[in-house]
Order: C-alpha cells, then structure tokens, then sequence
C-alpha cells in the first residue's frame, strides 16, 4: 500500500511545488511544507490550495505535526498529506494533527496500519480532527 | 488523592495492547531496533549495560499502599527483588526482559499505573512538591493541576516527537521542594487578590548546559493555563534546535532568543491558541481537586517525647510540619549509611506501605532526593512509626544531612556513565558517619552525577560532583555552591579533579573550611556564598 487517503475527492496529480517557489510566483494548487518551512506563510493562500504536502525527511522531526495543526486551525479544508519517513505507529498521532492522507516512502502493512487507526477509541485533548476529548464527555458533551 | 475513572483505565489499559503489539513487532523483525527505540523510549524502557531498564511513572511522586504493594510485587516476578527511587519522583527496574514488559504493564495497570512517556523526547511524567497537601507553607495544593496537565500532556499528538525530552514540575509555596526553575518548564501556582494563578517559568535544566528558568509570566488565569502550556511547547517543538541533540532543550532556545522574544512568541499562539477552546473546564479541575481533598479526623497535638535522644534528632531531620493540627509528614531516608542511594527492597516497600496505612491515610511520595514520605502521620503515633522503620532498618536521622546523598544510577547500571556514583556514595556517607561531623554540617546538600546529563544533580547540589573520564580513568570534579530550591543557585567547579580516594577527602577538605568559616546560624551554603571559593581552594590544592 502506497497511499493512504482518507478523502472521496480526486487526488491532485501531481506533486507539491517548495514553499519558496509557490509564494514566490506559482499559480500552483499542490505545494510541499519542509520542516524548517513556516506553515504560516501559506494562510493567505490557503483557498486555491487543494494538496499540502507536509514531509518527514526523517520520522524523529515533529515539526510537522505542529506545521498540520497550524494550517487545520487557520481553515485549510485540502487534502493534507504526510509524506517521507512516515511510520504505522505515528499515524494515529499524524491524523488527530489534521492529515487526511499518508505517502510513505516505506509501504506500510494495510492490517498494522488499521490497527493503529483504530486503537486509540478516547483522546485527552482536543486537537485539528474535531474528535471530543474525555474531558467534555466528563461534563456532558455529547461523544 | 486521584482515582482513575473508566476512561483513564481504558487510555492505560489501550497503551499496554499498544505496546504489547509493537514488542511484539520488534521480536518478529517487523521492527528495526532504530524504529523501535522511540516508540520503547516512550513508554520508558531503556536498553542499559545489563538489561532493559523500565522508568515506571509516579505522577507528582504520589502513590498509595496498594500501588507501592504492586510495585514489591513486580520488583520479586520481574527483577531482582529491589527497586530504585529516582530523582523524578519515579520508580526504575535495572532487570527486565523486554519478552515480559507488556505483562509488566498490565501488571501496572491494574493498579492505575503506568510508564507513559518516561522516557522519549516528549512531555515526560511531572514532578510536584513532595508535601503537597500537607505542607504548612502552601497556597493550594499543586497535584490537580500537575493531574490536570498529566492527562494533556498523555499522548499529545503534536507534542510526540519534540527536540528533546521536556519535564514539567509545579509547586504552591514559596519554599521550592521540587527543584522547579530547573525545569524546562516549573509552575509556581500563586496567590493574587485572593484569585490563584500559574506563574511560568520556562528554559531551566540542568545536563550540559545548566540554566536556571526566567519567570515569562507571572499570572497565568487558571482558566488558562493548559492553553498557555500548549503555546509554550508549540513554540519550541517549532523552533527548538534540532540540529544537535545537546542544544535541543528549551533552555538553549529561550536562551538564544532571549526571554523577551520566546515570551513575545508565546504569548502570540496564546493569543491564537486561546480561540480554539483547548481548555479544558473549570469543572475538571474541580473533579480532579476534590479528589485530593483530604479529610482527616482530628488529631491529637501532641509535645513529641525528647526523652529519647535517637528518636529526637529522627524527628528534628525527618518530619515535616503538617497544615492540619496534630499531624505530621514523616521521611523515610532510603540513605542508609553506605548503603545505595534510593534502593529499595520489596519488603521495605510492603513495610512503608503497611506503615502509611497504619499511621497515615496510606498515601506515600517520592522525592526527588530519592526518600519517601509518609504525609499525614497523627503525631501520637510518631514514635511507633519511628520504632518500626529502626526495627526494620529504614530510620536513618539524616534528611539534608551530608548523608542524604543524591547519586544517579551512574557506571554501575548506566549505558551513558563515565564513572561510578554510587560507590562515591557509599565512601562519602561512612566517611561522615565515622567521623561524626555529619551533625556539626547541619543541612548540606550533596548530589552525585557519574557523567555530565546530570541525572544526579550536581550543578544544584552546595556540594556537587561530576564524575568524568579522563583518559580512560574514573575522575571527579567537585563544585560548590549550587542549590535547587527557592534560593537557585548554579554550583561552581573547585579545579582539577579527583580519583576516587581522592574525591572523599576532598569533600571532608571542603566541610572542614565551613566548620572553621562559618558564623552563627550559617549553612554550609550560607559560608560559601559569603566567604567564596578561595578559601576552598586554598584547602584544596594550596
């Protein structure tokens, strides 16, 4: 399995461009977020983008995490899409960031990377993917 | 003290299926020990020079007799019979087989434990005030809100994979027993116009590159102050140094930012951060504070019996005033004279479980200087403690005594040491025992590290040693003049350093210039930041 996506829309075709050269001149709708890139840059373009790539050049480097939760905060509703050295047991961690979709340099097993989805039924804190946390369900929110 | 509820059984009881899934990855080769490292790294395991080594967490040291029960147990059907108190206020077991963890695991979590985030560069367990609850001298109760951010920091998903590990301690009073501006980040929860608050400060530490933290902000609301953790941390997992791993603490980023910026940043995602409503609601601090509300019946005050010279000076070393009349915390010193720092027996365990139990409310703590406290002791029942813990081996008189001696793990266990520490230990506290100048030394804190992470201390302790390699031989440098609570102060190195015979003199060298020095009501701490080094080195290499 190559890529994981958890969208119904069509996937973009083609890759993401850097984020230098997308702020730079492109009319480009697919665009690539390195760790050391400012996720904030991308807020006022967030409408005509439908692919952010966010990449784990090594599975350690969680830059990325805070990256994704940053552009799910300011209303980004495209595809975002982890990729590089993304391993199952991040996954769960990577969704509740706001990724919708996983590009692994290494395939990931289909059963190990299920398991890992659906391991984790409550959550302490609320983060991008809406889910409630135990603290609201404590104090009457509906789960 | 907090009780779980189902749903934090169920996160404890899905992390040990978790784990137990990724062992058993690992033992079948679907794991590479490098892909494996980060994920055993967060749930506390650690490959050492014998064996794993499993860091078990005591949130805020606090713990109760069935959990301290459990705890014997897994020492006798895991290791070796023993465990070793930390200066995280946690538990480690030097013998285990990474086959039986998971079972280990499940052994703790049905005693509503756990090893979650021990280890690992991520939110590790936080440490609190070892009297919290019962201390005289606080403003609240820190626990809810060191619980309280306990349950935030689990599993955080964007704080899984910060620069480096990341250690959070809180306090209520003004006396630091938690050595909370060494921290990356130490809470002080204060009191305003009768409304309490979180006072930040964050970038402390100690390893390579000790720091002591500056204050951010003085009054977090506490309706806040989760939201105000998570901007602090988002910060620094964004612009942490990630390039070298002995520059990636927090501290070397407000450092090199500055206060003013990384405060000016913080209080920016703050500000963001504020509209999502990441809060959780006045209503669980609420259940989570009164949980730890202690009701405890009236007590007798009592004048303690000074007819027994041995039993006063355990009194006058070993206890704690208590906010209620007629109690009394109790230490329990793991500093037998040349015995290991923070050892414990599983029978000692059962003994001090049965002894909280039977003089106290059953509830016991951890401290960061490796002994336990037993809160809440009806005074009249003092002696009787006290009786039991001599019978049994456990009623050293010598809290912040030169004898109470802190000492990482050191070259005996540690895969990182450069030498031994706890022998150093041992020397140090028979020297002192011997030569009976532990009493005229009154408080004087030593703290030993057998290399330069610093797990033992010695930046903060008034009598430091750091054990180095130095060209393939054990050598010791001395410091002086460190101190971790409210007074903070970063110890100095005396010189060159010592061997290991050399290392004991040199620290009787050193308590000898205090004796001579000193004036009336001084610590040996006292002496030396009035006095200097000089005469210290004078002694020393003159």
């Amino acid at each position: 399995m190559s890529l994981l996506r958890f969208r119904t829309d069509e996937p973009a075709d083609h890759p993401g461009i850097t984020v230098d050269a997308f702020l730079e001149q492109s009319n480009s709708d697919a665009v690539r977020v390195e760790p050391g890139d400012d996720a904030r840059a991308l807020i006022p373009h967030l409408g005509r983008l439908r692919l952010i790539e966010v990449n784990f050049p090594v599975f350690g480097d969680g830059r990325g995490y805070s990256s994704a939760r940053i552009l799910r905060e300011a209303g980004y509703e495209g595809e975002l899409r982890a990729v590089g050295d993304v391993l199952v047991d991040q996954l769960a961690f990577l969704r509740r960031c706001g990724f919708d979709a996983f590009d692994p340099d290494q395939p990931l097993d289909p059963a190990d990377a299920e398991t890992a989805l659906a391991r984790w039924e409550e959550i302490y804190q609320p983060a991008a993917d809406g889910r409630t946390p135990i603290w609201a369900k404590r104090h009457g929110a509906a789960a | 003290m907090y009780k779980y509820d189902h749903y934090d059984q169920q996160m404890v009881d899905t992390r040990v299926a978790e784990f137990r899934d990724q062992a058993k990855r690992r033992l079948e080769g679907k794991l590479t020990e490098e892909q494996f490292k980060p994920l055993r790294l967060m749930n506390g395991l650690y490959l050492q020079l014998h064996a794993y080594m499993l860091r078990v967490a005591m949130p805020y040291g606090t713990l109760d007799a069935r959990q301290m029960r459990a705890l014997a147990d897994i020492a006798e059907r895991y290791d070796r019979g023993y465990g070793h108190f930390t200066t995280r206020q946690n538990i480690q077991y030097n013998w285990i087989k990474l086959e039986e963890c998971a079972d280990l695991l499940a052994d703790l979590a049905k005693v509503e434990m756990h090893a979650i985030q021990t280890s690992g560069n991520c939110i590790r367990n936080i440490s609190a005030d070892h009297f919290a609850g019962a201390a005289a001298d606080e403003v609240t109760d820190p626990r809810p809100y060191a619980e309280l951010l306990r349950h935030w920091s689990s599993f955080h998903p964007e704080f899984s994979a910060l620069p480096r590990k990341f250690k959070i301690a809180v306090i209520a009073s003004d006396r630091d027993r938690a050595a909370m501006r060494l921290h990356d980040i130490g809470i002080q929860i204060v009191e305003r116009d009768g409304a309490l608050g979180a006072a930040f400060h964050v970038g402390g530490g100690m390893g390579r590159t000790p720091m002591i933290a500056p204050c951010i902000r003085d009054f977090v609301p506490l309706d806040q102050f989760v939201t105000y953790a998570e901007a602090c941390l988002r910060v620094y997992n964004r612009y942490g140094r990630r390039d070298n791993k002995y520059k990636a603490r927090i501290k070397i980023l407000v450092h090199e930012l500055g206060a003013e910026e990384y405060t000016r940043q913080v209080e920016e995602e703050f500000a963001h951060l504020l509209t999502l409503g990441i809060e959780p609601p006045a209503a669980e601090l609420e259940r989570i504070a009164a949980q730890f509300l202690e009701q405890l019946p009236e007590s007798a005050e009592l004048a303690l019996d000074d007819t027994d010279p041995d039993f006063a000076l355990w009194v006058s070393r070993n206890t704690q005033p208590h906010k209620q009349r007629g109690y009394i915390s109790a230490v329990v010193s793991l500093k037998p004279v040349g015995g290991i720092p923070g050892d414990a027996s599983a029978e000692q365990m059962r003994l001090m479980a049965d002894l909280a139990e039977r003089h106290g409310t059953g509830e016991l703590r951890v401290t960061h200087t490796q002994n336990i406290v037993i809160p809440h002791v009806r005074q009249a029942e003092l002696h009787a403690l006290w009786t039991a813990l001599e019978a049994a081996g456990l009623g050293a008189a010598n809290i912040d005594t030169v004898e109470d001696i802190i000492a990482c793990p050191g070259l005996d266990y540690c895969s990182l040491a450069n030498a031994r520490s706890i022998p150093v230990a041992q020397k140090i506290s028979e020297r002192f025992a011997a030569s009976g100048k532990t009493a005229a030394l009154g408080e004087l804190k030593l703290k030993i590290s057998g290399c330069i992470n610093a797990c033992g201390h010695h930046h903060a302790g008034h009598i430091g040693i750091l054990g180095v390699d130095r060209k393939g031989v054990e050598n010791y440098q001395l410091l002086l003049g460190g101190s971790e609570a409210e007074d903070v102060s970063l110890g100095k190195i005396t010189g060159p350093g010592f061997d290991e015979a050399g290392i004991v003199d040199a620290v009787e060298t050193a308590a000898d210039v205090y004796l001579r020095e000193r004036s009336d009501g001084e610590r040996f701490l006292d002496t030396y930041r009035r006095i200097g080094m000089e005469p210290f080195k004078e002694a020393l290499y003159g």
